[in-house]
């Protein structure tokens, strides 16, 4: 019984981890070192630090609105 | 059981796993007994909130009226809306899988896409609408918020996300242009930027009235600032990519500001240094939007979004399970006298058109067409999960709405126009306060000052008189359920500081990501006027950046400040116009809808974009109409704006609650300020609106004009049409991931 109630509590904590980190973004980078072996195989992946700085002058020039 | 659900596998490619699972057949009885019950709880709800009179409602029932339509509505109308308009076909790639560049283009796990683009929407607007709206009881915000949701606000979220989805994720404005023509594309193009500046403008000034003379929510405010600056050297320097780790630091860093904000609020320097007047704020405000307007993105805006997106989504299920527990009861009538006579204190005009103004945001916002077009369709996975996402997070939105107008309407009512009726009104002291809201009629036990400071102490602050903009009442109502349900009285005012902080929050995200897009727009426009001016479309010229950036905050400060410093009241003159504005974008959204449903010839269902079409104009002409036309000074601009000069030219010393010469002054030129802009949304829209007419007519004459949608790519990737995945799609899931495993080289597994 209890061994099923933490299975669940772990789940749950995996699963809320997941969401958190996906929301925010936290996993981009594996996403764009992932897309760049499947699209541009061969081409070696930037770093995650400069490709943060890529994604933020991205946003620097494309700024999205945020609603009321 | 007999009929059984009739599975088809659609493949783009013999090699590939099926890329979408489409599933056909009567509903099975056991999922139609659980509609049926809901459908009937949601109909009790209903008859308890519309019918119940002499007795205290229950707030739990708004709660269930709210969710049983959203269910129905879902299931059904959003369903029929699929079948009839949008037609999604999953196996064409969408924008996000045809472009991925790992960016701006990604294809998006639906659920977390869901949380983007809720997060992107929601603000403060869904929480202060309401709470104004509350003056006229519970009954008419209530209904016009779910039932405007489900009609009109859904809608059109979810079609202009589907329109956009198949147009490479093009913009509004873009799109305007495509299917308006140059000239209907130049009228809603300006129309969104004047319409951006007076919706920053308002929220602002929600911000300046829930933080003037608050030394503790000054504090906690300003406090987010370097907070932000942190996580983002954090992010740059320290640990790129650990976003998650550092949003937990800087929330808790943002709770112990507001528990700080109390210590602070309570020492002499703290008072002298965080009290500010409202005129202090408002350029305070300037500075900081022009700051996060030319700073990098990463320093400021995009930490403070980290934390914005996930305040958001805490609080909302915070006053959700607060309500839940706490289950208060209504103080306000179901439908106030204010509505029928319309002349309550907060916001002038009577129940229509004013009420579907006031409650913009949570029933149906124009501005959510621009987060529909251009961000969230280049990150959708799949066309058919533009319901969920475009239909559903506008149903949550609108559940926040109901949300907030229930912790206006359970505090007691004579502290509701205390705090929400203008100074000139109340007088601004707790004696002349309880002494004008016990002459409003509004029956019950009579208020005493005592009560009224006692009210103001419980959350810390030294005066509630007037607090208008709904930001401090909804926080007050917020405070009265959480400490019940979570906490007792003691926590009153960490809760009444941290729903301030909150909304404030929100409303600087909408003030500085709002200002960097009009700070765009303008540098794209004048660029696109060529000659000497091309160089402002270079986003790198820092100087081009600089000169746009002060145009734009000038525009929404002007305005600002002439609120802040209105002897009328500010919110209940400006109020009026951010609905209208953020309205009139609605129409011109479903202008476009509807243009587009009509090219394609679908007439048998071109009601489902022009009912709400119709309805939005006919609302906004007349409250346009009325705030331009009217003879009575509390409704027309202009109107005010005569009364107002002929007491001048009749050399009078005061006139109505301008106390001054130079009072009257201001408000002449605010009305006519205000009466211009009412004239300017007015025209820009009509003008949209009959190109669109003419558009639609040559379209009919023609049999159907050609799409500017994008030829078709086959898909070559799956993902579930719903939030939750079918056992049929769990299967075909399967496929994929044993694809993937198969694939992986070796090594390279994560």
């Amino acid at each position: 019984m209890t061994a099923g109630l933490t299975q669940a509590l772990m789940r749950a904590g995996h699963a809320v981890r997941w969401y958190t980190t996906a929301l925010l973004g936290d996993r981009d980078y594996d996403r764009y070192v992932a897309h760049l072996a499947r699209v541009h195989p061969g081409t070696a992946p930037v770093s995650e630090r400069a490709y943060w700085r890529e994604r933020h002058a991205e946003q620097d020039a494309h700024p999205g609105a945020r609603c009321c | 059981m007999t009929a059984r659900t009739e599975i088809e596998h659609i493949r783009t490619d013999p090699d590939l796993p099926p890329v979408a699972v489409v599933e056909r057949g009567p509903m099975p009885a056991s999922r139609r007994a659980v509609f049926a019950v809901v459908a009937v709880v949601g109909a009790v709800a209903w008859s308890v909130l519309a019918l119940v009179r002499g007795e205290h409602v229950n707030a739990v029932w708004f709660v269930f009226a709210a969710v049983c339509t959203y269910v129905i509505a879902y299931r059904f109308y959003a369903r029929l809306i699929e079948a009839k308009i949008v037609r999604p076909r999953d196996d064409r790639a969408t924008p996000a899988e045809r472009y991925d560049n790992a960016k701006d283009f990604m294809p998006t796990d639906r659920r977390v896409l869901f949380g983007h683009h809720f997060a992107a929407i929601a603000g403060a607007g869904p929480l202060v609408g309401p709470v104004l709206a509350a003056q006229m009881g519970y009954l008419p915000g209530t209904v016009w918020i779910i039932v405007g949701c489900v009609v009109g606000g859904a809608v059109q979220d979810y079609l202009v996300l589907s329109i956009s989805t198949r147009r490479r994720g093009r913009s509004l404005g873009q799109m305007a242009r495509d299917e308006l023509g140059r000239f209907g594309g130049v009228a809603a193009l300006v129309a969104v930027f004047v319409i951006m500046i007076i919706i920053i403008a308002v929220l602002a000034l929600v911000v300046v009235n829930a933080l003037a003379a608050s030394p503790w929510g000054v504090f906690s405010l300003a406090m987010t600032i370097p907070i932000a600056l942190f996580m983002g050297v954090y992010l740059r320097v320290l640990r790129p990519g650990r976003i998650t780790e550092v949003t937990i630091i800087g929330v808790a860093l943002l709770l112990l500001a507001i528990v700080a904000g109390g210590w602070v609020a309570e020492t002499a320097w703290g008072q002298d240094w965080f009290t500010l007047s409202p005129v202090a704020l408002a350029w305070w405000l300037a500075a900081y939007g022009f700051a996060a307007s030319v700073l990098p993105v990463w320093l400021l805006l995009a930490p403070r979004d980290y934390l914005s997106t996930f305040m958001k989504v805490g609080v909302i299920v915070l006053l959700a399970v607060g309500i839940l527990i706490a289950r208060p009861e209504v103080q306000a009538p179901a439908v106030s006298s204010f509505a029928l006579r319309g002349d309550g204190p907060v916001f002038a005009g009577a129940l229509f058109p004013f009420l579907f103004i006031t409650i913009a945001c949570g029933a149906l916002s124009g501005f959510h067409s621009l987060i529909a077009s251009g961000t969230t369709p280049k990150l959708l996975e799949k066309e058919s999960q533009a319901r969920p996402i475009g239909y559903g997070a506008m149903l949550t939105e609108s559940f926040v709405a109901v949300m907030a107008l229930v912790t206006a309407v359970v505090i007691d009512q004579h502290l509701y126009f205390v705090m929400n009726a203008p100074a000139g009104a109340t007088g601004g002291t707790a004696e002349t306060a309880a002494e004008y809201v016990n002459g409003l009629g509004l029956g019950g036990t009579p208020i005493t000052a005592g009560e009224i400071e006692g009210a103001a102490a419980s959350v810390g602050e030294d005066s509630i008189v007037s607090r208008t903009g709904g930001a401090p009442t909804l926080a007050f109502g917020m405070s009265q359920v959480l400490s019940s349900a979570i906490g007792g009285s003691g926590l009153a005012a960490f809760w009444y500081h941290f729903a301030i902080m909150f909304e404030a929050l929100f409303i600087l995200t909408t003030v500085d990501a709002g200002t960097r897009v009009a700070r765009f727009m303008l540098s794209d426009s004048l660029g696109n006027l060529g000659g000497p001016m091309r160089r402002f479309r270079d986003p790198s010229w820092r100087v081009g950046a600089w000169v746009c950036s002060v145009v734009v905050v000038a525009a929404w400060g002007a305005i600002l400040l002439m609120g802040v410093t209105d002897p009328l009241g500010g919110i209940n003159t400006l109020f009026p116009l951010f609905g209208i504005a953020n309205q009139l974008l609605a129409a011109i959204a479903l202008t476009v809808v509807t243009v587009v449903v009509t090219k394609k010839r679908l007439y048998r269902w071109v009601w489902i974009p022009a009912v709400p079409l119709v309805w939005d104009l006919v609302v906004t002409m007349t409250a346009s109409y009325q705030k331009i036309f009217s003879a009575e000074p509390r409704i027309g601009y202009w109107a005010q704006h005569r009364a107002f000069q002929d007491a001048r030219a009749a050399g009078d010393q005061s006139f109505g609650v301008a106390a001054s010469p130079a009072e009257m002054d201001a408000v002449i030129r605010n009305t006519a300020i205000q009466g211009t802009l009412s004239i300017i949304f007015a025209v820009l829209v009509l003008v949209v609106v009959v190109v669109g007419a003419v558009v639609i007519v040559r379209s009919v004459r023609a049999g159907g004009l050609p799409s500017t949608e994008e030829p078709d790519v086959p898909s070559r990737l799956f993902a579930p049409r719903g939030l939750v995945a079918t056992p049929a799609e769990r299967e075909v899931q399967a496929l994929w991931d044993a694809r993937d495993r198969d694939r992986a080289p070796t090594g390279a597994g994560s």
